[in-house]
């Protein structure tokens, strides 16, 4: 469903600050995988997930949706394939637009907008329909305005509007990691069940190895914009924390020792 | 005092053309200064030239749509910061609009224009004109109000909102922009043809400062009367522009000097972005919020 080939790319090229945040990425994911992604800051995490998102352009490489080329497409192009939650809870959603009008927004995903009506009748009934799986209320307040929910609404809202319109992947950018943990554990929770429900292909970055544990049928952890570890289902669900830091320890130790005997 | 009230309520149309770009879209258009004129021009070069006035109009309102998208493309494909960009088209049309008038004042006396049925049933100056106008800024409103709701003005709310988000659904918020401005300055052209007919002549002038009428009139409508809901904000904005051009009649009857105006313009501007800022003044408006909205609550439960 989802596949990045030899993906590479260097900020700053040219400069003393000069960094490489992706070293040639393979990666690909079958459908309905969901796949955690771990790793330290710098990693090349998120530039992963901004390359398939449309916001970055990779320098060399490919990005393959169901099978169609969208490396060079803009991301509001590619967004009929791509439903994306952000860290920042204030991302996802029209602060000073109602709820009923951000899930119309969201319903049109990637579709030509005309001139009826953005919110019938109709579509009201489906949205509250939608929005009571969130459990959280919100299909009584359809015409509330989404910058007086509290972060955890607004996060479960945004999850709920990323994927109700049947996107082809998932993209998640620690999507919890701005909550309290509470909220966190709530929208981790709504996350498993609205990705198990439409079987959605997923993507998940996170700075939470418990989190990256619980949750997906596959894990890859990156180092220094190159993937270091990948694990199925079944080796996943034998690792633990401790476990996945001693990886990480051997392999960034590993790497480390090459790098003193260069130099 | 009706005449004030008069020119207000014409005045309304460009208001609603500013509220789209300043409040809707987030971004402070100057082209209204000459997409302003360049509807007076057009459309008294046309009823000059034996246009229908109707036809005229119309076609004026086109020719503001055309600035609109001249700034939105400096803007959007040019990169060239929002101000700047209405500068640069605003300075253009000025030249352009001498062009398209050959002079800079096209006097319309006794021509057939859309002011002038009114005119010769003496009319103007009275309550049936002030309700006809204020008929026209209500239907403009109207359109706007539904326009903002269909599927395109939504995600025409959502690029002055949260860019970033609703391009994450498949907008081209560069295309939203666009067609935004174009709308705003249609609005405006509009309005410069209409105003343009109510006193008789277009002159290249007549448009400079207006961004200022324009803001003032959003900024002192929506501090009395809020932003609860679109619909209440475009009256609003209708109401604003009425009251603005009181305050400036007022001063006038004070005995202060026509050429001050501008100067009064600009004060009454920055009264109007500052005042809002001091707890007392803010206290005041919420009251009248909280008026007003307990009153549309009311209004739902009945």
């Amino acid at each position: 469903m989802l596949e990045v080939n030899n993906l590479s790319k260097t900020f700053f090229a040219g400069t003393v600050n000069e960094r490489k945040a992706l070293r040639n990425i393979d990666l690909t994911l079958s459908e309905g995988e969901f796949v955690t992604v771990i790793g330290s800051n710098g990693a090349g995490k998120s530039t992963v997930l901004n390359m398939v998102g449309g916001k970055l352009r990779p320098d060399a490489g490919t990005v393959r949706i169901a099978g169609k080329d969208v490396t060079k497409l803009a991301d509001h192009s590619r967004a009929r394939y791509i439903g994306r939650v952000f860290q920042d809870p204030m991302a996802g959603t029209a602060p000073s637009m109602t709820i009923e009008e951000n899930m119309s927004l969201a319903l049109n995903r990637g579709k030509r907008r005309g001139l009826g009506l953005g919110v019938t009748k109709a579509k009201r009934e489906q949205f509250a329909h939608e929005l009571a799986s969130l459990e959280l209320g919100l299909e009584n307040r359809l015409k509330a305005k989404v910058g007086l929910l509290s972060g955890g609404q607004r996060q479960a809202l945004s999850l709920l509007m990323a994927t109700f319109s049947g996107p082809k992947i998932l993209l998640l950018d620690e999507h919890t990691a701005a909550l309290d943990p509470q909220r966190a554990a709530l929208v981790a929770r709504l996350t498993d069940e609205i990705v198990n429900r439409h079987r959605l292909t997923t993507l998940m970055v996170t700075h939470n190895m418990e989190q990256a544990l619980k949750l997906g049928t596959r894990l890859v952890m990156m180092h220094d914009g190159e993937i270091i570890l990948d694990l199925d289902a079944e080796a996943k669900s034998k690792m633990t924390v401790p476990g996945l830091l001693k990886e990480f320890e051997k392999i960034k130790g590993a790497q480390l020792d090459d790098r003193t005997m260069l130099q | 005092m009706i005449t004030a009230v008069e020119l207000g309520l014409i005045y309304a149309i460009m208001a609603l053309g500013v509220y789209v770009t300043f409040r809707i879209l987030d971004f402070p258009d100057l082209t209204v200064d000459g997409s302003f004129t360049s509807g007076a021009a057009v459309a008294a070069i046309g009823i000059v030239n034996g246009m229908p006035a109707l036809v005229a109009t119309i076609l004026a309102f086109f020719v503001g749509a055309l600035a609109g998208v001249v700034t939105g493309l400096l803007h959007t494909k040019g990169k060239i910061n929002g101000l700047l960009a209405g500068i640069l088209t605003m300075i253009a049309l000025y030249s352009i609009n001498l062009r398209i008038m050959g002079k800079a004042n096209v006097p319309l006396l006794g021509e057939d224009t859309l002011i002038s049925p009114l005119r010769q049933a003496h009319l103007t100056g009275g309550i049936v004109s002030v309700l006809i106008f204020f008929a026209v800024a209500l239907a403009l409103k109207f359109v706007l109000d539904w326009f903002l709701h269909t599927d395109v003005g939504l995600a025409m709310q959502a690029t002055g909102d949260n860019e970033e988000m609703i391009r994450s659904f498949g907008v081209n918020t560069d295309n939203q922009k666009i067609l935004g401005l174009a709308l705003s300055n249609g609005l405006v052209a509009l309005c410069g043809a209409m105003i343009a007919q109510y006193q008789g002549f277009a002159d290249v002038g007549m448009g400079i400062g207006l961004i200022l009428i324009g803001l003032a009139s959003v900024i002192i409508g929506q501090a009395i009367f809020g932003t609860r809901s679109i619909f209440m904000a475009t009256l609003a904005v209708i109401i604003g522009a009425v009251l603005y051009r009181v305050f400036i009649q007022l001063a006038l009857n004070a005995g202060l000097d026509p050429n001050d105006m501008k100067l009064i313009s600009a004060i009454l501007v920055v009264i109007a972005l500052v005042l809002p800022q001091w707890k007392g003044f803010s206290r005041f408006g919420r009251r009248m919020r909280t008026i007003t909205a307990a009153a549309e609550k009311q209004k739902e439960t009945v």
